[in-house]
């Protein structure tokens, strides 16, 4: 099992904006439960910024852990700020991942996103996106300690 | 907060008996038992007093029993050992799909060395079917390997059939019984095995010897070259402590099956299993009902992930293991759930709680009482289902 640090283990067992939300303006689902997790993201937005935000995660501790971290830097941000969110931020947020864990900060990055796509989408009047569900499980332990992604 | 192991299949505690008698081993009598003065003779003694107590915990002779440094190396001398001295004869290895690396690994790796191999699946308790098994024997078959229980979950195979096919075929018969021995009485007279692995530090004996049982008459070719150590066959000054350890813990599990304490940890593991079942919905009992490990219960609990389990159990003071890809550290989840057919996502939900010789009926009540409120709460987490 991973070693986990202090804040990861502290976002593991008491996380933030947990459960799904009644009515929301946006939702994002990705990763894939052959893998072993799936992140579900629910948006509330008013006048472009996010009111609420809360997520539905199965998967490991660090994949709940990111889901709070990173649901807590995008809640009160706006649209555009949220969008500049990347996995290495909340990464950083939590005092570094495990490499082989790194691909979790991915899925908060890419939920945040999807969620955020959704809720575009609903605005024109276009069906919600459908969960996007991954075609290959992404555990593959980073070449380099903590890089992850461009 | 008082602490609850429940990974007695990864490994058990040296029991305080078994470690009074290695002690001595270190700085007092420490000789070379394979010298000629008084110092190596009391420890060649001590040496041949272990091997008589393992040897009789399985009814063998003491020349059948060899001390390895462990586990894996017993499995990899039984199954190279055997394709080396036959290798004229034929070149065709039976195994199963849900055996521990230590055979998995050996076996493919003969694969690349010009063996053919058949890997048998399982049921969907983790049993190898009595019939795959003889229909997978051919003229050039030498060796089958299947482990006498299974690590991950406690499934007790059928070796007194499979053993009794390889009989009657003429084929070498390997048992990996590391689960096993010490905890289910075994005995290799009455039992149709050729070769069968046993480690110490699964019963209470400490880590890095164990032993591999080979029939009297049964040729096999050494590993490690050398002294000529083990009967020729595991060169190297012997692991005194440890060989002494191991059967000092040979003997205590010899007390243990004779006292009927392995019928009182089956109750245990049983108010265990009836207990999870009842009180948490969606789980299901991995491996066999009662064919299994009479320690050994192991679950998916569906819709939630087996490490998240894991670190909240940990937290409550409770020690478990999984077969999840996050606990792994691969790709997949454990190939032994997916081998008896259950899909990924229900692997990944994966816990297994194994008992030891010192849990109590209240430590099954603790955790009775402590990982429903866990599990309630992670798949309050998951998208796949709300309530406990
Ligand atoms: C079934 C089985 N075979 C082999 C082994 C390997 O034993 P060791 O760790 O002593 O090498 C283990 C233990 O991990 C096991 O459970």
């Amino acid at each position: 099992m991973s070693m986990y640090n202090e804040k990861v283990i502290q976002a593991f067992m008491s996380p933030k904006n947990v459960g799904a939300m009644e009515n929301p303006d946006g939702v994002g689902e990705v990763g894939n439960p052959r893998c072993g997790d799936v992140m579900k993201i629910y948006l509330r937005v008013r006048d472009d910024r996010i009111e609420d935000i809360r997520f539905e995660t199965f998967g490991c501790a660090a994949a709940i852990a990111t889901s709070s971290t990173a649901t807590e830097m995008v809640k009160g941000r706006t649209i555009e700020e949220a969008l500049k969110l990347t996995n290495r931020d909340v990464a950083e947020a939590l005092g570094g991942l495990p490499p082989e864990k790194i691909h979790c900060s991915l899925l908060a990055e890419e939920g945040i996103r999807a969620a955020i796509e959704d809720y575009r989408r609903r605005r024109q009047g276009l069906p919600p996106l459908p969960p996007r569900h991954d075609a290959v499980c992404h555990h593959e332990i980073p070449e380099t300690g903590e890089e992850t992604r461009e | 907060m008082r602490r609850i192991y429940m990974d007695h299949s990864a490994t058990t505690c040296v029991d305080p008996s078994v470690l009074q008698k290695m002690l001595p081993f270190f700085s007092e009598k420490y000789g070379n038992p394979n010298s000629v003065h008084a110092w190596g003779r009391e420890v060649r003694t001590a040496i041949d007093e272990a091997r008589a107590s393992v040897a009789r915990l399985l009814n063998a002779e003491p020349r059948e029993i060899l001390f390895t440094g462990g586990g894996s190396e017993a499995d990899n001398l039984a199954i190279k050992g055997v394709a080396e001295s036959l290798s004229g004869k034929g070149r065709h290895v039976i195994t199963s799909a849900i055996e521990h690396h230590a055979v998995l690994d050996t076996v493919k790796w003969l694969g690349k060395a010009g063996f053919d191999v058949t890997v048998l699946p399982v049921d969907s308790e983790g049993r190898v079917r009595v019939e795959d098994f003889r229909a997978a024997i051919r003229p050039d078959t030498i060796l089958a390997t299947v482990m006498y229980a299974n690590n991950e979950v406690g499934t007790v195979q059928p070796i007194r059939e499979l053993g009794e096919i390889c009989r009657e075929k003429g084929i070498l018969f390997h048992t990996d019984a590391v689960q096993a021995a010490g905890h289910l009485p075994l005995d290799v007279r009455d039992l149709p095995v050729d070769l069968l692995t046993m480690a110490a530090h699964k019963m209470y004996g400490p880590k890095g010897v164990g032993a591999l049982y080979v029939r009297k008459g049964v040729r096999i070719a050494p590993l490690v070259h050398g002294g000529g150590q083990e009967f020729g066959l595991r060169s190297g000054t012997e692991n005194t402590a440890g060989i002494v350890g191991f059967g000092a813990a040979a003997e205590l599990a010899a007390r243990r099956i004779a006292n009927g304490e392995i019928d009182k940890e089956r109750r245990l593991r049983d108010r265990l299993i009836d207990g999870v079942l009842s009180r948490i919905e969606d789980v299901l009992l991995t491996g066999h009902r009662t064919e299994r490990l009479p320690f050994h219960a192991s679950f998916c609990i569906r819709y939630i992930e087996g490490e998240a389990m894991l670190l909240r159990l940990d937290f409550a003071g409770i020690g478990a293991s999984s077969g999840s890809a996050c606990t792994s550290g691969s790709l997949e989840p454990s190939y032994v759930l997916l081998a008896m057919g259950l899909d990924h996502a229900t692997a990944h939900g994966s816990l297994r709680l194994t008992l030891g010789k010192d849990t109590t009926e209240e430590d099954i009540d603790t955790i009775l009482e402590t990982l429903p409120p866990i599990v309630g709460n992670l798949r309050a987490m998951s998208p796949f289902k709300k309530n406990a």
